[in-house]
């Protein structure tokens, strides 16, 4: 395939990623979809999952992304991202020691705000852990 | 005339006053440095963000029915202010600056009989407004325990304030911080955050950046934007805090220069005086030998 299609992967602090690749996938929050140079203008909401760059006909890299939102233009592939790790950095075992502090938290909760941050960040890390596996 | 003794105590403890400002200069050029390069980092996700807040609110469909984050409730008459402004003081007139921009929108805005709130972040900014608008500070949040300034940080201001919003606690929310134009200039910068209102000069900035092409959506314009414009206000927060912070460094690093220049020339008047005295003191032994020995 002749033509590239250029991801850049931002976060509000730092430019995260600004590469080439053939294909791109992103987890969109209505379902993932795969991005390849030329596709039409689209904007979507990104739920908290992994994007997977394809490039020279193999997976060359896995981000966990947090949620976002990703911009496709002619220009290329944007992803916004609210925080974002690759994949091969992520450490099981910190994971479920996070997973299970936030599960008492869970328990702990008194406030219904606390109970709804101690369930996100629950749902969160059951994504990563599963992105980890 | 003041005795050698003296002069020698005054120079010393000018130039150790000397060695400090020097050393808060050099700290100062270093954080600087650091708050730079993150306002730099910043700002390729702002520009994305705005793009896509552009595209956005060109494709609604009926901007009658528009998030009353974005249009506003139709009216202005409870003002939220935002003055950011730095924990620490010696940095010139940094806070000064911002707090009596602050001071003056007050004035102004209660004047026309608006109803004013102000929720400070810092300490200097504060301390600042407390004596004339106590009563107005809904709260101060403190960010003497942020190091290294993420947007961690900015996102629960934000967050407190689209909840207030979202309480009726005010209509229109606007933020006043400092814009880092160079190290010798900082500018005091009012920003709506709330309501966003269309972004300026739409229309060119679609066609510059050849956007005419009409987007897909995934889900619906109204859900995205709905999510889009809390986390709009939050890089707004997040970027007016990076600017604050570059430039209150800045500002500290030229305060700091010229208290280090005015110290050497202090030092430098001083041990002129000091010199001079020394000679009229030796001079003054010597006629005093002199005419003693010709009087014998």
């Amino acid at each position: 395939m002749a033509d590239k299609l250029v991801l850049e992967l931002v976060s509000p602090e730092r430019l995260l990623i600004s590469a080439e690749a053939d294909m791109v996938v992103v987890p969109g929050s209505e379902g993932d979809f795969g991005v390849l140079a030329g596709h039409a203008p689209l904007i979507s909401s990104v739920r908290p999952g992994v994007i997977e760059v394809h490039d020279e006909g193999g997976e060359t890299g896995r981000i966990f992304v947090t949620g976002g939102f990703a911009e496709v233009t002619d220009e290329g592939l944007t992803v916004l991202a609210e925080d974002a790790v690759p994949v091969a950095e992520m450490d099981r075992g910190d994971l479920e020691q996070r997973l299970k502090n936030a599960r008492e938290d869970l328990e702990d909760a008194e406030t219904d705000e606390a109970m709804h941050k101690a369930q996100a960040t629950i749902s969160l890390l059951t994504e990563m852990l599963k992105a980890a596996a | 005339m003041a005795s050698l003794k003296d002069l020698r105590v005054r120079i010393n403890s000018v130039r150790s006053t000397q060695k400090i400002t020097r050393a808060m200069q050099m700290v100062a050029a270093s954080k600087l440095r650091r708050a730079q390069e993150q306002a730099e980092a910043g700002r390729p996700y702002a520009t994305h963000l705005r793009r896509m807040m552009v595209s956005l609110t060109a494709a609604l469909t009926n901007p009658e029915d528009a998030p009353v984050l974005m249009v506003g409730r139709g009216e202005a008459k409870t003002h939220l202010l935002v003055v950011a402004s730095s924990e620490r003081g010696l940095c010139g007139s940094f806070n000064t600056n911002i707090a009596r921009r602050a001071r003056q929108r007050i004035a102004a805005l209660l004047q026309s009989g608006n109803e004013v709130k102000i929720l400070c972040i810092g300490k200097k900014g504060r301390d600042m407004l407390r004596r004339d608008f106590g009563a107005r500070i809904v709260d101060t949040i403190d960010m003497s325990s942020v190091r290294r300034l993420g947007f961690g940080d900015a996102a629960p201001i934000a967050r407190r304030i689209t909840e207030m919003f979202e309480a009726e606690e005010f209509d229109v929310c606007t933020m006043f911080y400092s814009h880092f134009k160079s190290v010798l200039s900082q500018e005091v910068t009012e920003h709506q955050l709330i309501p966003v209102g269309a972004p300026e000069a739409a229309e060119e900035d679609t066609h510059a950046h050849g956007m005419d092409a009409t987007y897909e959506y995934e889900p619906e314009e109204d859900e995205i934007l709905e999510e889009l414009l809390p986390r709009n206000v939050a890089i707004q927060v997040y970027h007016a805090l990076l600017e604050n912070a570059a430039s209150e460094q800045g500002a500290r690093m030229t305060a700091m220069d010229n208290a280090t220049r005015n110290a050497g020339e202090m030092i430098d008047k001083l041990t002129l005086v000091y010199n001079r005295t020394r000679q009229a003191m030796i001079t003054k032994e010597l006629i005093e030998i002199i005419s003693g020995a010709e009087a014998l």
